[in-house]
């Protein structure tokens, strides 16, 4: 991606961003039932949606490695999960945030959503010890897509089988009793979001373009020594994109 | 090309011999899930168990056996070099994960049928829980057998594979784990066993077994390239 493009990207991603979260303290009206503490809803449901699509690409983009042995899928395939994963973080942290809030307790297991995020949160942390513990670079990157597709079909069964589990406490905010969100409200989450998307999109491209140059550099510095008769290329642990 | 049903039977027999002659798996795998009630005993200071308590028990223990048992399924094939033969043999490849599931399946039978008439001596007072039991152990010894055989196959090929398995497979089984729970504590109950959700939570193995089934099979043969 060309830096203009890359520039333009970051641009709608803080303008999206900012003007979510201004609508959100601003412009939304006060939750009847929890107050000012539900804005963090504008945060951490965004988070958590786009992390949980980040993991269900990541798999997309294992089947797409596996179907055409182009490594250039697998690096994207690593490089959607990283993100994800850390977004997890963010998503763990803003719920234990928000359920200390509302009730009182920094984790609460009767909330079925956020065990469940953190059991697949859990599940794509292995991700690193698994895929590191591969020496061989076509093998390891074979092995990451086979675990990616396997937990990406994991997270929809979690989520099901937790949710059985449980009795329902976690806010139903788009389908409660009583309506369902105000249009206001619905309005801000969308555009926070597409602001959230946006950032998970743009950290994607900035890792993609830095895997992109590594690859580059690490070409250049083969040839180099091919040159000079010495073969030492010391093993990386993530993967890097080659360019031919 | 040799029938995929031929070199199943074959492999299946060679690992079963294998196993009857060397016992590398089994024994351990008792041992360690009788040893493993009498810790419980003492940890949670109860001579008997019932309900949740004792599905809990029951599960947990059945997990960790069975995880030792996966952590050897494929390693005699590292070790002795079976990968390359199987490579080099002409047969389907999805055999050799159709036969290491199945050997896993009746390692886990044979298991819980030591392992589950001791649980039922050692903590049950009521037994009649057991026989519908039956049902959710076929459907948690598939789940095992197909995921487990898939993690072992992509853990042995790495440098840290008996700390990758349980690592690998034990997120990959709390929906089986949650199923295996729920549907067996209202039938361990000390008052008798009753029915509650017990379809659901059958429906879920199967969907669970399903899923991963057709995962295993889809993905297997890219484990084995090389």
């Amino acid at each position: 991606m060309s830096a203009t493009r890359l520039k333009a990207l970051s641009i709608a991603t803080v303008v999206f961003l900012i003007v979510g979260f201004g609508l959100a303290f601003f412009w939304t009206p006060m939750d009847a039932d929890q107050g000012f503490k539900q804005k963090i809803f504008y945060l951490h449901v965004p988070l958590a949606i786009v992390a949980l699509l980040g993991f269900m690409a990541g798999g997309v983009e294992g089947i797409r490695h596996l179907r055409s042995g182009d490594s250039r899928h697998d690096v994207s395939s690593y490089i959607f999960i990283h993100l994800s994963v850390v977004f997890g973080v963010a998503v763990l942290v803003t719920g234990a945030i928000w359920a200390k809030a509302s009730w009182g307790h920094w984790w609460v297991w009767e909330e079925p959503t956020l065990v469940s995020f953190l059991i697949v949160f859990l599940m794509y942390c292995t991700y690193y010890p698994f895929r590191y513990a591969i020496e061989d670079r076509d093998r390891q990157a074979r092995y990451a897509s086979v675990f990616a597709i396997t937990a990406g079909a994991f997270v929809p069964l979690n989520f099901m089988a937790v949710r059985m589990a449980e009795s329902i406490v976690h806010p139903r905010v788009f389908a409660t009793s009583d309506g369902g969100l105000p249009n206001s409200m619905l309005l801000t989450f969308l555009v926070c979001l597409v602001g959230i998307g946006l950032l998970w999109l743009l950290l994607v491209k900035v890792e993609m373009a830095g895997k992109h140059a590594s690859g580059q550099v690490s070409k250049l510095r083969r040839a180099l020594e091919s040159d000079s008769g010495n073969s030492t290329v010391g093993s990386r642990i993530a993967p890097s994109m080659e360019v031919s | 090309m040799t029938p995929t049903r031929v070199a199943f039977a074959a492999i299946l027999g060679k690992d079963l011999r294998t196993e009857l002659r060397t016992m590398r798996s089994l024994p351990a795998m008792v041992l360690f899930a009788v040893t493993t009630f009498i810790i419980f005993r003492y940890g949670l200071d109860r001579t008997t168990l019932s309900g949740s308590l004792a599905g809990g028990v029951l599960w947990t223990t059945l997990l960790f056996a069975a995880i030792l048992g996966i952590n050897r399924i494929f390693v005699s094939e590292q070790e002795e070099g079976g990968f390359d033969s199987i490579r080099l043999a002409p047969i389907d490849r999805t055999a050799l994960y159709l036969a290491k599931a199945a050997v896993l399946f009746i390692y886990l039978c044979v298991l819980e049928l030591i392992v589950v008439p001791t649980f039922a001596v050692f903590f049950l007072q009521d037994w009649a829980g057991l026989v519908p039991m039956l049902l959710i152990l076929v459907g948690v010894n598939l789940g095992f057998s197909v995921l487990g055989t898939l993690i072992s196959s992509m853990a042995v090929n790495s440098r840290a594979r008996d700390l990758l398995v349980p690592l690998l497979l034990l997120p990959l089984v709390v929906p089986l784990m949650i199923a295996a729970t729920s549907a067996s504590a209202p039938l361990l109950d000390a008052a008798g066993p009753s029915y509650d959700r017990f379809g659901t939570w059958l429906l879920v193995l199967g969907l669970y077994d399903g899923v991963f089934c057709l995962v295993g099979y889809a993905v297997f043969e890219f484990l084995l390239e090389d």
